[in-house]
């Protein structure tokens, strides 16, 4: 290129600037996809979890299937708070896909739905959904999601073998609990409790898992926390969550590589019966039912267990919500209507089962569980079926959650900083936060 | 320096650079061709089986071609904005380096300054969101361009300080006009210089990360760096597709620098430390 | 009237500068100062309203911010420290008369093309505490390698190594380049007085290189202080805080969506960066004019 005469390097230099300018009218776009005469064309944001976008697809493919005039295309964005921020920022410059799933409860209260999401009240299905759901994608008064996935557990996984083989019992009590832990450890075959800090996200279930408990002691705290009333630190059963993380690893039952290890390597040992528990979202069983097939029910579940065996219950988390922005119109509206009254409807479960085992109850009256769902998600009915056996996780009932509690996890998981210490920093943490959301009372 | 050869010392360096440098990337060659299952135990052991195809396959393939995607869009944001750049900096230190004029302060501390000042990122998605320009490709490449101006200026500066003056007198005695004077005289001499850019900012701009991630966000606009931070959430297990994807991402630059390997040496030597 | 003709069609016409003013002044210098106005303001992606100082007390209050300035300038000192050293070792080797010189400059200059992202994940993958290759060496040596990235008194080093390694290889060119225009008969002259190596390289190289080094530390410690991609690929400023800089706190609160509190972070970036920069180059290159 550059072996051109000297001379010519001007001409060249103008050449290269008017074709950059040229270059810049058009970027890659995409390889192949055209709207072809009479489709409507739609397109559906997801995360880029495997589980996700294989159950997007699916139900695309499903939903496409019975309307021949429409195509969808599945786009994916990162997970978490990047993702958060890709949301919000395509919302609110008017350029979201024409459907999109997201988060239920805090995180969809915080994209002002009156302003920027298309209601779905005179939708038929709206009557079908689940209440404790419905009230996850509301917001003054209105109802703007139809639930994409399954209700989901906060809990402790564990391993059944080694739980047989020693002949343990499943604990109500962080006691228990402990004294199991004790057995696991003298055992020397499992590591009694497994933690991934190399994904930080994983190392909250202790705290969050633990938020019935928490509520079982005190009912008004989401309400007094989200005032500003109640702290974690000075809240004696919202602190357990920090101290429990704390005593699991000052008790030396952590995994060996518990700082470098990645969620999939939990799901690998609890799986496999190289840990005895994990605590973890339900959604690892979707992994585990992929890539250990033959493991799964090996896999079994009981709710982070608090002070009091007699209120012990299961956290759970609703599922995400399916949204139409609001600068989808015309006949890509319909369409995108149509798609939800899809996902919402049992043909939806089923087409969703069908793409990776479901992670807990379907939050879609009519909609059944198939009758081969792993045993750990099969540990959650009692749960649910119980009278005050399960709670809605605190990210639902209130907007206030600080965006450091997975590092500061990771710290008091790792010996780092002690639980009070931890417990006083994420109040800081969450103060901050609020007073971003400019909330009432901070 | 000294005309003996020392044989000792230079089996120490080839025996240390060996370690050192050529241990990690045979790591990421070898991980790159085996299968998920050994490339998982990320040890290093030479392939039981060589999957150089189908990996290569799987990762171009993965998410609807994205990597052929961003391939394309990588070209287009290095191309043009470093093209760009070279043009607009070079005639900057031109006017810069020659005329001395009261300004030259205040512009030699706007130069130094881009250089410095980390840039404001959300204050720049606002601008570019103004302008319309936010999330677009002619966006992110005018983005790189700004950013990236300043360490060209001082290139270039550096450079014409040492072309004589009577070359210009010359040619404006022959009536030449500002503008061939510069693009026919001068800029043809900054040759040398201009590869140095070239090859630093092509570089820069092709491996950035955090540009494309803030400016211009979005699967169908994902440049290559973004493909591996996607993937590598994607693939948490599959090692040895990361490592294909890597491996892939690495060969523009390693084309450039076998390309230009001496000519980099020579244009850092004509002129760049100068400044 | 020629004379005015000739002020008039100056043959270093300012308008030369307004295509490269419009794009940096528009693209870099409009939001720097508008920085400094966002970073007094609470803004969400949505709207954004006045609240003065409120954001750089909360920013100080932040846990990492304190330990991140602190990182930030360990990581700064020590990159650039280590960039000086080996690159000015290596840059001395490589233009003696080694065998493999063209192989070894290339492999020193290479990793400096290559994606940080790409050799970050390439070494936390490397530095894996149980499985990784360079604690698996250690361990057939018979050394207990440490948690390079996972013991929070390391990790934060372990990141400085990996980005010495990357980067010592423009060090180590900008120091080959001082070097070969540094005039054969001064070394020459050294020989016939009988000063040895040694004395030549302290002498000799190490003065007539300081263009060269004054250039090395400010680029590296211009580099080191606002350093993101390679702490973010290999750690995301963990464990816990322990390996924040202030540039991945700056981004973790972009991500929270707390743009005013973000901005300021980046405002206090520029603070620092100018606060060591400036007088260090001032410092520098006076001392080179009075060489």
């Amino acid at each position: 290129m550059f072996d051109v005469p000297p001379r010519r390097l001007g001409a060249f230099a103008a050449a290269a600037v008017a074709s950059a300018l040229a270059l810049t009218a058009c970027s890659a776009g995409s390889l192949g996809s055209s709207d072809e005469g009479g489709k409507t064309a739609i397109s559906l944001l997801v995360d880029n979890a495997e589980a996700t976008v294989k159950t997007a697809e699916q139900v695309v493919g499903d939903f496409t299937a019975k309307n021949p005039d429409i195509t969808v295309k599945v786009e994916t964005r990162p997970q978490g708070t990047e993702g958060d921020n890709i949301v919000k920022t395509r919302l609110s410059t008017g350029d979201m896909s024409d459907v999109f799933i997201y988060n239920s409860g805090s995180l969809f209260q915080a994209l002002k739905p009156e302003q920027n999401l298309v209601a779905l009240d005179d939708q038929s299905y709206v009557g079908q959904l689940d209440a404790n759901f419905k009230t996850t994608v509301t917001a003054g008064g209105k109802v703007y999601g139809a639930p994409f996935g399954t209700f989901m557990g906060g809990a402790v996984l564990y391993n059944r073998k080694v739980y047989e083989r020693l002949g343990l019992q499943v604990p109500k009590t962080w006691s228990e609990f402990m004294a199991n832990n004790a057995k696991i450890k003298a055992d020397g075959k499992a590591a009694p409790v497994i933690q991934t800090y190399q994904e930080t996200w994983t190392s909250q279930l202790f705290i969050l898992g633990d938020f019935h408990n928490v509520s079982a002691a005190d009912s008004a705290f989401a309400e007094k926390y989200t005032k500003n009333q109640a702290k974690y630190a000075t809240t004696p059963a919202a602190l357990e969550g920090f101290a429990h993380l704390q005593e699991v690893f000052d008790a030396g039952y952590l995994n060996k590589d518990f700082a470098s290890a990645k969620y999939e390597d939990g799901q690998r040992m609890i799986a496999l019966g190289e840990g005895a528990h994990y605590p973890m979202l339900t959604a690892a069983v979707a992994n585990i039912a992929i890539n250990n097939p033959d493991k799964v029910n090996d896999v079994g579940l009981f709710a982070l267990p608090g002070t009091d065996a007699a209120t012990n219950g299961l956290t759970v988390w609703a599922p995400g919500g399916a949204y139409i922005p609001a600068s989808t119109s015309g006949a890509k509206l319909e369409a995108a209507r149509k798609l939800l009254a899809f996902i919402a409807s049992p043909d939806g479960c089923t087409s969703q089962a069908k793409a990776s085992p479901p992670t807990g109850p379907f939050a879609v009256k009519g909609c059944e569980l198939p009758a081969d769902v792993p045993q750990s998600i099969k540990d959650m009915q009692p749960y649910i079926d119980r009278e005050g056996g399960s709670s809605l996780a605190l990210e639902f009932l209130s907007p206030v959650k600080g965006p450091s509690l997975e590092q500061i996890c990771v710290e008091v998981g790792s010996g780092i900083r002690k639980a009070p210490d931890g417990a006083a920093l994420y109040d800081r943490d969450v103060e901050k936060q609020a007073q971003q959301l400019g909330l009432p009372g901070w | 320096m000294t005309g003996r050869r020392n044989y000792w010392l230079s089996g120490v360096a080839i025996l240390l650079s060996i370690v050192v440098f050529l241990v990690p990337f045979a790591f990421i060659v070898l991980t790159a061709v085996k299968s998920r299952q050994q490339a998982a135990l990320l040890d290093f052991s030479w392939p039981e089986n060589f999957q150089i195809v189908r990996n290569f396959v799987d990762v171009v393939e993965a998410r609807d071609y994205m990597l052929i995607i961003a391939f394309i869009n990588s070209t287009i944001l290095t191309v043009s904005s470093v093209a760009i750049m070279v043009v607009l900096a070079a005639m900057v230190a031109y006017v810069l380096q020659r005329r001395k004029s009261r300004w030259n302060v205040l512009i030699n501390f706007l130069v130094l300054s881009g250089l410095i000042i980390p840039p404001a990122v959300v204050p720049t998605i606002w601008v570019l969101q103004k302008l319309g320009l936010f999330r677009t490709m002619p966006g992110l490449i005018l983005v790189e361009v700004a950013f990236g101006i300043s360490f060209a200026i001082l290139l270039f500066r550096a450079f014409i300080a040492t072309i004589p003056r009577e070359l210009d007198e010359a040619a404006i005695i022959d009536g030449a006009s500002p503008f061939r004077l510069f693009f026919r005289v001068i800029f043809p001499l900054l040759r040398s210089v201009a590869i140095t850019v070239i090859v630093v900012q092509s570089v820069t701009v092709f491996n950035d990360f955090v540009n494309p991630l803030y400016f211009l966000p979005g699967d169908q606009n994902a440049t290559v760096q973004l493909t591996l931070y996607n993937f590598s959430s994607q693939f948490t297990s599959q090692y040895n597709l990361l490592f294909m994807n890597i491996l892939l991402i690495t060969i523009p630059p390693l084309i450039m620098f076998l390309f230009f390997n001496r000519r980099i040496v020579s244009g850092m030597t004509s002129g760049a430390i100068k400044g | 009237m020629t004379t005015i003709r000739a002020r008039r069609r100056s043959p270093y016409p300012s308008w030369f500068y307004l295509p490269a003013a419009l794009v940096y002044g528009v693209l870099f210098l409009v939001p720097t100062f508008a920085s400094f106005y966002f970073s007094l303001t609470r803004w969400t992606i949505f709207d954004s309203h006045f609240i003065g100082f409120e954001n750089f007390v909360n920013f100080f209050r932040e846990p990492a911010l304190v330990s991140g300035l602190t990182n930030t300038l360990i990581y700064a000192v020590v990159t650039s420290g280590l960039k000086v050293v080996l690159g000015l070792l290596l840059a001395v080797l490589l233009t003696s008369q080694i065998i493999g010189r063209g192989y070894l400059r290339s492999v020193v200059f290479f990793p400096v093309l290559v994606s940080t992202i790409g050799v970050g994940l390439t070494f936390t993958v490397l530095m894996n505490p149980e499985r990784g290759l360079i604690n698996e060496s250690l361990a057939a040596i018979g050394v207990q390698g440490p948690g390079w990235l996972t013991d929070p008194d390391l990790a934060l080093l372990s990141v400085a190594l990996v980005d010495v390694w990357k980067g010592v290889g423009l060090a180590t060119l900008i120091y080959i380049a001082g070097i070969v225009s540094i005039p054969q008969e001064y070394f020459e002259a050294a020989r016939v007085d009988g000063a040895g190596a040694t004395a030549s390289f302290f002498r000799i190289v190490l003065p007539l290189a300081r263009p060269a080094t004054v250039t090395v530390v400010i680029l590296s410690l211009i580099g080191g202080l606002r350093s993101f991609d390679l702490i973010w690929a290999m750690t995301r400023g963990g464990p816990g805080f322990t390996s924040d800089v202030i540039a991945s706190v700056i981004y973790k609160q972009y991500q929270a969506g707390f743009y005013g509190l973000s901005t300021a972070g980046n405002v206090i970036l520029f603070l620092v960066v100018t606060a060591v920069i400036l007088p260090l180059y001032w410092f520098l290159t006076r001392k080179e004019v009075e060489l």
